[in-house]
């Protein structure tokens, strides 16, 4: 051991890293190959899941267009996923506004009932409002999913908004208001335009909750179905390539989101900086 | 909340405070409706007959305790796998040349944001009987006839390690891009061998990432429905798939209720050590 002199082990560290490079290189195209796959099953013209596909058409993709059911899911999920949007994006706004600038007593309990939907499980949240709105009648509704899907989605807006609020800094406001502005008028001209791009993350990133979410949907909405309970319905009975056109569709309209929240918005990296 | 207006009032505070508890009302109230009081409820049902019969039921008979262990074995499985090939991963993007990095992120967000289902569908295209798995053995002459992959816990892993690992290697990642490298290299320059420094000087400083990462794939592994359902075809049981059952096709609420507390308390027991071990680490530096 003449270990104290410092050789940079040079040719060891090459070899560890070409060996790491490699090892990372098997896991990533681990999770990239199921993205992968799904795009040639889509142009299959084989009546059945068949790898590698015969040959190409575009009939599942003329399947999909003209078969109602999965139309209706579609609109419904749409509609849905809106409608979470707007509602999840009002409510998530003002409680980060209050939980990030108020001081009140009772405000840890506010925070923790905010976040904690994200830590109970979704089939717990599903279950409970499953009671509630069978109570109610309000399964099979459209606007019941959409309620179910805001509860889980208000977390994601408020954790995308607060974290932007906590970076702005506050003088600007006051100054706003030394020279004149009302507090609401302050808050308008100067504070929202520069959150804006984080209220627009957490907007597309509730969009994109909803948009995919199962579990909730499964439950609340009944015979009205949205896109992801009518493939998990036809992954259980059937399992005929439709699902791949839609699976290809689903992640393109994914894609333009998030492309569109990068240009738009802050982006909605799940990377803390 | 009526309380709440009356302290204002008498601590005179009511301008000063009316502004915050306005804008959270909205957002306190629905969640209070829609979230908090349902989930109550459906923990209150569990012992609306005055006794702990369902718990009993839940945790003594043989079926039920299966499905339990069953979700823990399943829960560390995919937490241990996602580790292993999180960790070095996120070390690699770490040290990686601009263009590999953004290779490597695109690799990892573009399927952490594709539907759970397409990816699970996907899978089931990739390890079914006419899969590419199998056709490659095929034409490989590996095997003769066609090996069931599918609906066995190995699928269930598969699939589960798929959704869940990127949710290791984002905690991970943002910790090891503040290590600084310098420590490294006075490790090595005190002649402290390349395992030997990982171990007793980046390791430990990467370990709230760790701990960040395996306890939310952990938590999320508990409460898993479609890739059970799915990959596993009914042969493997998770303790949400049971929930599920119990709901829809034998109504039996009270149980459900009791095997929705069992999982949430698991959730909250695994979440509450993660935040104390956080808290002592913090008090420690």
């Amino acid at each position: 051991m003449s270990g104290t002199e410092y050789s940079p082990p040079g040719r060891r560290r090459n070899w560890g890293r070409i060996v790491l490079g490699l090892y990372c290189g098997l896991v990533l195209s681990f999770l990239m190959l199921p993205i992968v796959v799904v795009f040639p099953l889509s142009f299959s013209s084989a009546s059945y899941l068949q790898f590698p596909p015969p040959g190409f058409s575009l009939q599942w993709y003329e399947r999909y267009l003209e078969t109602p059911s999965w139309i209706s899911a579609t609109i419904v999920s749409l509609q849905v996923g809106i409608g979470t949007t707007i509602l999840a994006t009002i409510l998530g706004t003002m409680v980060a506004f209050s939980l990030v600038r108020g001081t009140y007593p009772g405000k840890p309990w506010v925070d923790r009932l905010v976040a904690a939907p994200i830590v109970v499980p979704n089939i717990i949240i599903a279950v409970a409002i499953y009671g509630l709105f069978a109570d109610l009648k309000l399964i099979g509704n459209w606007y019941g999913v959409m309620i179910g899907h805001t509860v889980y989605a208000i977390p994601f807006v408020v954790l995308v908004v607060s974290a932007a609020l906590r970076n702005f800094d506050v003088s600007q406001e006051h100054a706003a208001m030394g020279l004149g502005a009302s507090r609401l008028r302050a808050v308008f001209t100067v504070t929202f335009p520069q959150i804006k791009p984080a209220i627009i993350s957490g907007a597309f990133l509730a969009f994109i909750t909803s948009f995919d979410e199962l579990i909730i949907a499964l439950f609340l909405s009944g015979s009205n179905m949205t896109l992801p309970k009518k493939m998990f319905e036809n992954i259980i009975s059937e399992i005929d390539p439709t699902i791949s056109a839609v699976s290809v569709l689903q992640i393109v309209l994914v894609g333009i989101v998030l492309f569109l929240s990068q240009r738009l918005g802050a982006g909605v990296s799940p990377i803390k900086s | 909340m009526t309380s709440l207006i009356t302290w204002f009032r008498r601590n005179g505070a009511m301008r000063e405070h009316a502004g915050p508890v306005a804008l959270s009302l909205p957002a306190v109230i629905f969640l209070l409706i829609l979230f908090a009081i349902p989930v109550v409820q459906l923990m209150l049902l569990s012992v609306q007959s005055g006794s702990f019969e369902h718990y009993e039921k839940a945790f003594t008979d043989e079926l039920y305790v299966t499905v339990l262990l069953n979700t823990f074995k399943i829960a560390l499985m995919v937490t241990v796998i996602s580790f292993l090939l999180a960790y070095p991963l996120a070390y690699y993007l770490t040290i990686a040349s601009p263009m590999w990095r953004a290779i490597g992120m695109f690799c990892l967000l573009m399927p952490f944001w594709t539907s759970i289902l397409v990816r699970t569908y996907a899978w089931m295209a990739i390890l079914g009987r006419r899969g590419i798995v199998n056709e490659a053995l095929l034409s490989l002459g590996i095997i003769d006839t066609p090996v069931s992959l599918l609906y066995n816990t190995s699928a269930v892993l598969v699939g589960m390690v798929h959704v869940l690992m990127p949710y290791m290697v984002f905690p991970l990642y943002a910790v090891m891009r503040r290590v600084d490298p310098n420590l490294m290299q006075a490790a090595f320059g005190l002649g402290a061998p390349a395992w030997r420094a990982f171990a007793r000087v980046y390791f430990p400083m990467t370990m709230p990432g760790v701990l960040a990462g395996a306890s939310l794939v952990f938590i999320l592994s508990m409460g898993f429905f479609i890739t059970p359902v799915l990959l596993g075809g009914g042969r493997v049981t998770m303790i949400a798939v049971l929930i599920e059952q119990f709901v829809t096709e034998f109504l039996a609420w009270e149980f459900a209720g009791a095997l929705s507390m069992a999982l949430l308390a698991f959730t909250l027991v695994v979440y509450g050590t993660f935040k104390w071990f956080m808290k002592s680490e913090r008090n420690l530096a």
